[in-house]
């Protein structure tokens, strides 16, 4: 390995973020499914959130003067990286529990791996954030592995 | 409805249109800022996109629906992987499917595995999704 992570950044691993609760509405699942293109009614109407929704609900919102000059949030679980550019990531996702209206949600996510591997053209920086999602009862909703790579 | 899967089939597919209002309307309802979805000269210039980013989370949803039409009310998607592996642009239109790979009659755990492809078929976002089908009763 060319020993591209430091002590410091590995250091993070096993990070949690502060705990992030949101309450479910009719009219954000509505949002959601219309500008996702979606036509079962049950979502339309906002009975029943579709899956994925989620990632709708729990999407940092941050101030506009926190956004950096591209428009993206700088997520506060992770280190500053020695590779920046970002590859394609990959999601696994569990749902266990149907999402309602009028539920309220609360996130944790756990920056759960950070490791480097040799690409083609050069090193790759892999990392791993594990968001789960529960209700009020404790019980799990969702849970969501994200993979990104870095180069 | 009865769903009766066999291993091999495939569902039936949905095109997307990759429109400008709906990506900004996503990517709003996310308070997903980040340029290339919508700052045309911003993706193609200081990024060197050959036009607006679709979405790469809008696709993923795609593969959720092709599946959730198909199970309708007969069954839940209970997991997805997935990864977005090319990039498509606003203007494209992309078609999602899928075909089931394996099913257990006992259980009602179907797995099938699912795509978008753009029009030249380079699949742009490949996946499998897990659902499970409520038992006859």
């Amino acid at each position: 390995m060319s020993g591209l992570l430091s002590d410091e950044v590995l250091s993070h691993i096993g990070r949690e973020g502060a705990p992030r609760r949101e309450i479910v509405t009719r009219r954000d699942i509505r949002k959601y499914a219309i500008a996702t293109d979606n036509r079962q009614s049950k979502y339309l109407d906002g009975d029943v959130a579709p899956p994925l929704f989620h990632l709708h609900l729990f999407w940092d919102v941050v101030p506009l003067n926190e956004l950096s000059p591209d428009g993206v949030s700088i997520d506060s679980l992770l280190p500053k990286f020695p590779l920046e550019k970002a590859m394609a990531g990959g999601l696994d996702i569990r749902y266990c529990k149907p999402i309602r209206p009028g539920d309220w949600l609360t996130a944790t996510r756990t920056l759960t791996n950070v490791y480097e591997k040799a690409g083609r053209s050069g090193p790759l920086i892999f990392y791993e954030v594990l968001m789960e999602v529960r209700d009020d009862g404790g019980e799990l909703v969702v849970i969501e592995k994200t993979t990104r790579i870095l180069r | 409805m009865t769903l009766a899967p066999t291993v091999g089939m495939t569902i039936p597919q949905r095109e997307h249109y990759c429109d400008e209002v709906q990506q900004m309307l996503y990517n709003a309802s996310l308070w997903n800022g980040h340029r290339i979805h919508f700052d045309m000269p911003y993706a193609t210039e200081v990024e060197g996109y050959p036009g607006l980013v679709v979405a790469g989370p809008l696709m993923g949803d795609w593969l959720h629906q092709v599946v959730d039409e198909w199970l309708g009310d007969a069954g839940m998607i209970t997991g997805i992987e997935y990864s977005n592996r090319v990039a498509a642009f606003v203007g494209e239109t992309v078609t999602a499917g899928g075909t089931v790979t394996a099913y257990d009659e006992a259980t009602g755990e179907v797995t099938l595995e699912v795509f978008v492809k753009n029009d030249r078929d380079e699949v742009l976002t490949p996946g499998v999704i897990t659902a499970k089908l409520e038992r006859e009763r």
